[in-house]
């Protein structure tokens, strides 16, 4: 047992810090291109959101392995070649964006009708309504299925060894070729990636409690 | 260097006949994956608290971990263990348990909003537990469950693209080889990419009118 760990636990380790590296690059990518898109997507102006609604349909409506492969195999076509590890941050942040921009839009859409009203009769503009009354409203709704999005992403990252790049998954494999002891090493793999995945979400319902903190005195 | 059509249409049809492929894993893995997760749900009702727990735990456990990893996993096990399948059918099995997973959860769901007094006039009328599961509990929740159970046909479509790591002739797989042939990635991608893109589509488009149908149905 000590001996398996000693001799397997350092590589799937340094695949593991790879891992985390796509999970937080790809997060922190998918993050701002979700609201942006999101918000976008609930503009006025046409110009803002027709890209926004071809971005978030193209990337959903595509698997992500087809466009790992696009950006890896395809985009080098037009001239464009990037590493593995810059390609796969990019692929998991536009592919989960995509669909976090439909978290916040549907959680923006879910703060009433009266709340926007409201603020228009306060004479607030646009933007302060947008700010100060309807995201503070609308972020506890997102963070849920935001946590799952998280989930989804760190899930993601193990594509990623299709193109090379030398996460877990790709270091689980190597191990495994190198060794043959499948069933352990596979098995302390996924183990990884579950405590992974609880301690992910463990992290989104701390922020969870944080934003709806002032709640419960009010209701 | 930029689009050719001539290249485009010659790898057509052989893109279009791996899609029968992705095609016949995603039905498969689907009815798999709604066969499993009834069962997941319905035991995870289970009154013995050990069989409950486990299941609760089993079915986090796979949801939480990647689908590249359980395929790999069953490739190099099943025949460690004499189990002997094609890579299309442990692709299909990874495939329909990871989902089955997700949708434990929607039966699960549908299952809560079964009214509480439907499970007391039952027991009330002294039916026996599989009276009360096929009888009384499962027909109200299965038919609520339907139209989100077709969102996730649509996942599993996303996702059969997975098995071109075990060697499964799916369309990604058949894209890379023939852009590897012919050293031009460009044309096979984009076409398997605009697929993908068109029947995912067309299939939320139908699962919108498949909901609309039903809430004006009830």
């Amino acid at each position: 047992m000590i001996e398996f760990l000693q001799t397997h636990l350092p590589p799937l380790v340094a695949g593991l810090r790879v891992t985390l590296q796509l999970t937080v690059g790809g997060g922190i990518c998918a993050l701002v291109l979700a609201a942006l898109a999101g918000l976008a997507r609930r503009s006025s102006r046409r110009w803002l959101r027709w890209p926004a609604t071809v971005y978030v349909e193209v990337f959903r409506g595509t698997s992500a392995m087809v466009q790992l492969f696009w950006f890896y195999f395809a985009l080098p076509f037009f001239g464009v070649s990037l590493p593995a590890l810059v390609t796969g941050v990019l692929v998991l942040g536009l592919n989960s964006g995509a669909y976090g921009a439909e978290v916040v839009r549907s959680a923006i859409d879910h703060v009433p009708r009266g709340q926007w009203e409201a603020g228009r009769a306060l004479n607030l503009s646009d933007q302060r309504i947008l700010l100060r009354i309807v995201l503070p409203q609308a972020l506890p709704m997102m963070l849920p299925p935001a946590g799952n999005l998280v989930v989804e992403l760190m899930k993601n990252t193990a594509l990623v060894s299709l193109i090379t790049l030398s996460e877990l998954t790709f270091a689980a494999q190597v191990q495994r070729a190198a060794t043959l002891e499948t069933v352990p090493l596979f098995a302390l793999t996924l183990l990884i990636y579950f405590v992974l995945a609880q301690v992910l979400l463990a992290g989104v319902r701390r922020i969870e409690h944080y934003v709806t903190r002032h709640r419960g005195s009010r209701a | 260097m930029s689009w050719d059509w001539h290249y485009a249409w010659s790898v057509l049809p052989p893109l279009l006949r791996a899609f029968v492929v992705t095609l016949e894993a995603s039905l498969a893995g689907f009815v798999l994956a709604a066969i499993l997760g009834l069962v997941w749900a319905v035991s995870r009702m289970a009154p013995v608290r050990i069989v409950a727990g486990t299941v609760f735990w089993i079915v986090e456990f796979v949801r939480s971990t990647p689908l590249l990893i359980q395929l790999y996993f069953l490739y190099y096990v099943l025949p460690e263990y004499g189990v002997v399948l094609s890579p299309l059918a442990i692709g299909i099995l990874a495939l329909g348990l990871h989902y089955s997973c997700y949708t434990a959860e929607v039966y699960r769901a549908g299952i809560e909003a079964v009214p509480t007094g439907q499970w007391e006039a039952a027991r009330a009328l002294n039916l026996t537990p599989r009276a009360i599961w096929l009888r009384i509990v499962l027909p109200q929740a299965l038919p609520p469950a339907v139209p989100v159970l077709g969102n996730y046909l649509i996942a599993i479509f996303k996702e059969t693209p997975l098995l071109a790591a075990i060697t499964v002739m799916e369309m990604l797989q058949t894209a890379k080889l023939i852009g590897a042939e012919s050293f031009r990635y460009l044309e096979p991608l984009t076409i398997t990419g605009a697929v993908f893109l068109l029947v995912s589509l067309l299939a939320s488009f139908a699962m919108r009118r498949l909901e609309v149908a039903h809430v004006f149905h009830r």
